[in-house]
């Protein structure tokens, strides 16, 4: 059974997450990926506000495909989420609450959605044709000048993803390897 | 330069016209069964193959994922599969692309040796195919310039990564691979000490995949190049990528290795997106070249599920 919750995620909501939950997310969620955390970093590095306010907010690592006319975004699954690692607890600070990407965090990443109370969601790597169709609105608000990069607001319904990280500390690639790693008899 | 110097250089250069007026005849004489083919048909056709293969999974493709999903026995793994399928049928139907990583334009290119290619330059050819393509198949521009710096996009895919054989015959066969960054970061290459041996191979190709969890979007077509050198070997791992899924190396020896780290690699638990199951891959395809009295080098180049390519024959 999948849970339906609403962005921005409360408090309530996160601390009912569970590794291995599947979640149909509704609302606004902002992309971000490389180039555009590498830039929200710089600013705040700089002591300057970063483009949007994070608080409270979800970060999906996508870069989408152009849109067809008629359509108002292309193809738009996750990117592999370990390059954003070295900038994950800077955003969490910022009051990040959740991100979507796919594979792995480091152990560090991990326990930084512990402290931060904040759970990492992985949407299926190469199903980006699918997930566009859960993506109603989107509006560039920030970087536009990094094209697919840029960071994009989007209002999405009923967006597929699974609780990979929780405030925890489990994980579900841990969790999914161990069950069903098997031996294999020798050769 | 003096005068009579002079006279020898004009001489000289009469002359040797006179030669390549000869050996011109004797090369059209010798030349009847070339075949010209005009560069701008191969930007036509690169065009074409980018939108096709980004839109459309091949058929051996989606038959080993129906299989993954026939014989997966972890609920959420079988989810994932019947999304996954579920998107290549969105992709083709709605003409846009499977992934929004459109991938490095990988080309590969058979050229028959009776082949001329005529009308430009050939790899001016193939990257106004793939700036072609990627425009007009609302395709997603993913190569940025000076790698370590500007990083600026180049705003059209190119340059594609372009790799040719010269083969017998007259025909001209091209291959696209779009290759994800996601799978493409995976790839790793070691150069084992020759007694290392099958064993080496074995711990060296599970370990990439095990530290490369769900990054490069499993189940996986694992390309293993064994032999050769550095370069040739990582060469041989991508190539193997080439072949269909379920096809093996025509070597036994070979073919039972490919079956064996197929088994392992399914018995890693790592399943579909790392998220647990029995599918991590639905093919391992090997190719060896001989090597080094030294060496014994090993390739590994991962592919994602979304293993796109497609092929046409000129």
């Amino acid at each position: 059974m999948s849970k339906n919750i609403t962005t921005p995620l409360t408090d309530e909501a996160l601390a009912d997450l569970k590794a291995g939950d599947e979640v149909l997310l509704t609302g606004v969620i902002y992309t971000a990926r490389d180039a555009a955390h590498r830039r929200i970093i710089e600013a705040v590095g700089r002591g300057e506000a970063p483009p949007i306010d994070l608080k409270g907010q979800t970060i999906y690592y996508t870069g989408p495909t152009p849109p067809r006319p008629g359509h108002i975004i292309g193809s738009a699954g996750p990117t592999t989420a370990y390059r954003m690692d070295t900038f994950t607890p800077t955003m969490l600070e910022l009051g990040t609450k959740a991100i979507v990407g796919k594979g792995g965090r480091s152990k560090e990443v991990r326990d930084a959605f512990v402290s931060h109370k904040a759970v990492y969601f992985g949407a299926i790597g190469g199903s980006g044709a699918l997930l566009a169709g859960t993506i109603k609105k989107v509006d560039i608000v920030a970087y536009e000048d990094l094209g697919t990069e840029a960071i994009r607001r989007l209002e999405v319904e009923d967006f597929p993803v699974i609780v990979v990280n929780d405030i925890y500390g489990n994980d579900l690639l841990e969790q999914g390897k161990s069950e069903w790693k098997r031996t294999v008899a020798p050769r | 330069m003096n005068a009579h110097a002079i006279d020898e250089v004009c001489s000289f250069q009469e002359h040797s016209g006179a030669l390549a007026a000869f050996w011109g005849d004797v090369g059209r004489n010798m030349g009847g069964n070339m075949r010209d083919i005009q560069v701008s048909e191969i930007t036509e056709t690169v065009a074409r193959l980018s939108q096709e293969a980004n839109y459309y999974l091949p058929e051996d493709v989606l038959d080993a994922l129906k299989k993954a999903r026939r014989d997966e026995e972890a609920p959420r793994a079988q989810k994932v599969l019947d999304m996954i399928l579920l998107n290549s049928e969105i992709a083709a139907e709605k003409q846009i692309a499977l992934c929004q990583d459109t991938g490095t334009t990988v080309l590969f290119l058979e050229i028959g040796q009776d082949v001329h290619l005529v009308g430009g330059d050939l790899t001016k050819a193939l990257a106004e195919g793939v700036r072609l393509g990627y425009k007009e198949g609302f395709l997603r521009n993913s190569m940025v310039t000076q790698p370590f710096s500007a990083r600026l996009n180049t705003g059209d895919n190119t340059p594609p990564i372009v790799h040719t054989d010269i083969v017998p015959g007259e025909a001209l066969k091209i291959t696209i691979l779009p290759k994800g960054g996601g799978c493409e970061n995976m790839s790793r290459l070691a150069i084992l000490r020759p007694g290392d041996g099958k064993k080496g191979i074995i711990d060296f190709t599970l370990r990439t995949i095990e530290e490369s969890g769900g990054n490069p979007c499993p189940p996986l077509i694992v390309g293993v190049g064994i032999g050769g050198t550095a370069e040739h070997v990582m060469h041989l791992a991508k190539k193997s990528l080439l072949r269909k899924v379920g096809e093996h190396n025509p070597d036994q020896e070979v073919a039972d290795l490919e079956e064996e780290l197929l088994e392992l690699v399914n018995a890693s638990g790592i399943g579909p997106q790392a998220w647990g199951g029995r599918s991590t891959a639905l093919a391992v395809n090997i190719e060896t070249h001989p090597t080094h009295i030294t060496s014994l080098p090993v390739g590994v180049n991962l592919q994602c599920h979304s293993a796109r390519q497609k092929t046409a024959v000129l």
